[in-house]
């Protein structure tokens, strides 16, 4: 992941960071999904991981996790869909992100080793706070897994430290308090939020919720390391879905096109911001 | 897995980090970290503070009604023919149950924080009325996360809510049960946290809210033991109490905790039987898990989805359980059974007829288990039981299933 941030940074460019949730709207539609991102430009990939309880999630990707579950996603599922697409890139950086529940019942230790079998670079878990690193944090430290960790504007100077402390890969922070697929909020806020962050930390910082556009991907990026997006290609899944909820012909190439719009936002980010 | 030590004292918990063994804890997003870490450090300079701990018993003692009384059910007792039975009425607290303990106690904490907004969730509406009650007390605007299925079956609830001037928000996700409600409570906090203060109605969620609830509700335990010594000179042989997320349980069974001759029972929602998914018996037929910022017993699957449970009553109905039990449980102090919905019909029946008591369906819970003990103890033995809601709720729910008027 290190280098692939380096690599990115090398071009005079933010990172693109796309989300989806594993097993929407079924296992081999996202593993074509997760097939097409990166020739569509996305430089690391968001992999969701379905639960019932989204307690952090607005209503598409409640709903993106909910259409998963239907279809028999598991947490082992979504591991077998990382194994799947391994199998062809080896480059693309894969951060597993979802709730703790799934883990701990499929137990740490197992998990663990599976996910480094399966190629995953690093872990998004909402709510494992710092305070509760010995549960999986420093575990998945151990064996070479990054941690992410979100920062949020609740996340003072005060508090900042603690939350870098353990924290590797990069540092997600998220544009606003709420769920996800809120309204993006003033990108100078951004920018602001963004230097106060760097000024604790070498690592990356990427920042998500909210960005939607090719134009909002290309607004964040001048201030930022890396863009997050993820209801919008949620969002772009479910319109294209029959009423039942299935996959449509026009489902892959879709989400194709919405992530090479974003793709271009980003590439044009740090050209705007020279201007 | 180790054998947990018994500790010194049951009543010593929870740690510093909140955990009660390995049950409890802070998982929450980060978001609400710093919130909650605020919601701490303003919860212990309030519980050592005179001028707090006076303006709760104040309104304990001329709003709320307090102490409430011990009764004997002498008619009860008599046809049963075993041990003496003694009821916590909490029932008749101001809002009918013993949620408004917890209430009265938050909304002062959330005053002395600057919160200018109260969010709550409720399942059968007794927590929500409680919430909705305080906040016009005390003059802050209140939402009410419901079920979509609960604002139906507990509409004499959601009626009194919105007189008392609170927005009741129906909840659709998932079965539109309590659980849906927490969630959508939670997204509420994380999306308003500088403004808002979550009032949790149960003995669950992140630390402190746990222990804090445990505190608030502990007044029932505290009042019961001193009433029981007075009326009978000796402590009870035996305390029940019905356990959703288990806020009146707790309350009732902390201050006895560490009295090795009480027994303890923790009485949960058996719904249809515990062979289906129709129940809500977390810890008699779940596992441990981490949902709403605790680790705790839950009703899962084998890949740590939440299972939607079941009961007859509305306010039992949540997949989980407080950490607190949970470790009660695990460490052997407190046993928990289950009661079937058919159950605990019957003795809401029993004790309507029998006391000219209509008690909540929770609490029937709660009964139906001293039904089935009390004949098996000596006349000289004493039951404690928590009746911890009034039915004037229900009745709709009950008339209906027994096939009552219309």
């Amino acid at each position: 992941m290190e280098k692939r941030f380096a690599d990115v940074a090398a071009e005079g460019r933010p990172v693109l960071v796309t989300y989806f949730m594993g097993g929407d709207p079924d296992f081999e539609t996202s593993l074509a999904i997760m097939q097409a991102l990166p020739k569509a430009g996305a430089d690391v990939i968001e992999l969701g991981v379905p639960f019932s309880d989204p307690m952090a999630d607005g209503p598409a990707i409640q709903l993106a996790g909910q259409r998963a579950l239907k279809a028999g996603q598991t947490l082992a599922k979504t591991l077998e869909l990382a194994r799947r697409f391994r199998a062809e890139d080896q480059r693309t950086p894969i951060v597993l992100m979802g709730y703790y529940n799934p883990i701990y019942i499929y137990g740490v230790e197992r998990f663990l080793n599976d996910a480094v079998e399966a190629g995953i670079d690093g872990l998004i878990v909402v709510d494992l706070p710092p305070e509760m690193d010995d549960e999986l944090c420093i575990p998945a430290l151990k064996k070479g897994i990054s941690f992410i960790r979100l920062a949020t504007p609740t996340t003072d100077d005060r508090r900042l430290p603690k939350v870098l402390e353990n924290t590797s890969g990069f540092v997600y922070y998220v544009s606003m308090t709420g769920i996800t697929g809120s309204a993006l909020p003033d990108p100078s806020l951004i920018a602001g939020a963004v230097a106060r962050i760097k000024s604790h930390t070498k690592l990356p910082v990427c920042v998500g919720f909210g960005v939607k556009t090719a134009e909002h991907a290309r607004v964040i990026g001048a201030s930022a390391d890396g863009v997050v997006v993820g209801t919008a290609i949620v969002n772009q899944i479910a319109s294209s879905l029959t009423e039942e909820g299935r996959t449509t012909e026009a489902t892959v190439p879709g989400v194709e096109a919405l992530v090479r719009g974003l793709s271009a936002g980003v590439r044009a980010a740090r050209l705007a911001a020279a201007e | 897995m180790n054998q947990p030590l018994k500790p010194n004292s049951f009543r010593a918990g929870p740690d510093e980090d909140g955990r009660f063994g390995i049950f409890g804890g802070r998982f929450v997003a980060e978001t609400l970290m710093p919130l909650i870490l605020d919601l701490q450090d303003e919860w212990n300079k309030a519980k050592n503070d005179p001028v707090f701990k006076a303006e709760l018993e104040k309104l304990g003692a001329h709003y709320i009604g307090r102490p409430s009384p011990l009764y004997f059910a002498e008619r009860l007792t008599a046809e049963l023919g075993g041990a003496k039975i003694y009821f916590k009425r909490e029932e008749l607290n101001h809002t009918g149950s013993h949620k408004i303990n917890n209430c009265i106690g938050q909304i002062l904490l959330a005053k002395r924080m600057g919160k200018t907004r109260i969010i709550a969730e409720t399942g059968a509406g007794q927590h929500g009325v409680a919430s909705a009650t305080v906040a016009a007390r005390f003059g802050l605007p209140c939402v009410v996360y419901m079920g979509a299925t609960d604002v139906e079956r507990q509409a004499p609830n959601v009626f009194r809510m919105k007189l008392l001037g609170a927005e009741v928000k129906p909840v659709t996700a998932g079965h539109g049960t309590l659980k849906d409600a927490m969630n959508e409570a939670l997204r509420d906090w994380v999306t308003n946290v500088d403004s808002t203060y979550y009032l949790i109605g149960t003995a669950a969620g992140p630390h402190p809210y746990p222990e804090m609830v445990r505190d608030f509700q502990s007044v029932i335990g505290q009042e019961a033991k001193e009433q029981i010594l007075a009326a009978e000179g000796r402590l009870p042989d035996l305390v029940v109490a019905a356990v959703g997320g288990g806020s009146n349980a707790i309350g009732i069974f902390h201050p006895f905790l560490d009295d090795e001759d009480v027994r303890i029972v923790g009485v949960e929602a058996g719904g249809k039987g515990l062979d289906g998914d129709e129940h809500c018996a977390s810890i008699t037929a779940g596992s441990p898990g981490v949902l709403h910022g605790n680790r705790t017993y839950l009703l899962q699957d084998g890949d740590g989805q939440i299972k939607e449970g079941h009961s007859i009553s509305a306010g039992l109905d949540y997949p989980g359980i407080g950490p607190e039990h949970a470790w009660l449980n695990d460490i052997g102090r407190v046993e928990y059974v289950p009661i079937m919905d058919h159950e605990a019909l019957e003795a809401f029946q029993t004790l309507t007829r029998l006391e000219g008591i209509i008690p909540a369906l929770e609490p029937s819970h709660a009964l139906a288990e001293v039904i089935k003990r009390a004949p098996t103890m000596g006349k000289d033995e004493i039951i404690l039981m928590n009746l911890s809601g009034r039915g004037d709720k229900d009745i709709f729910t009950v008339g209906k299933i027994l096939g009552m008027g219309q």
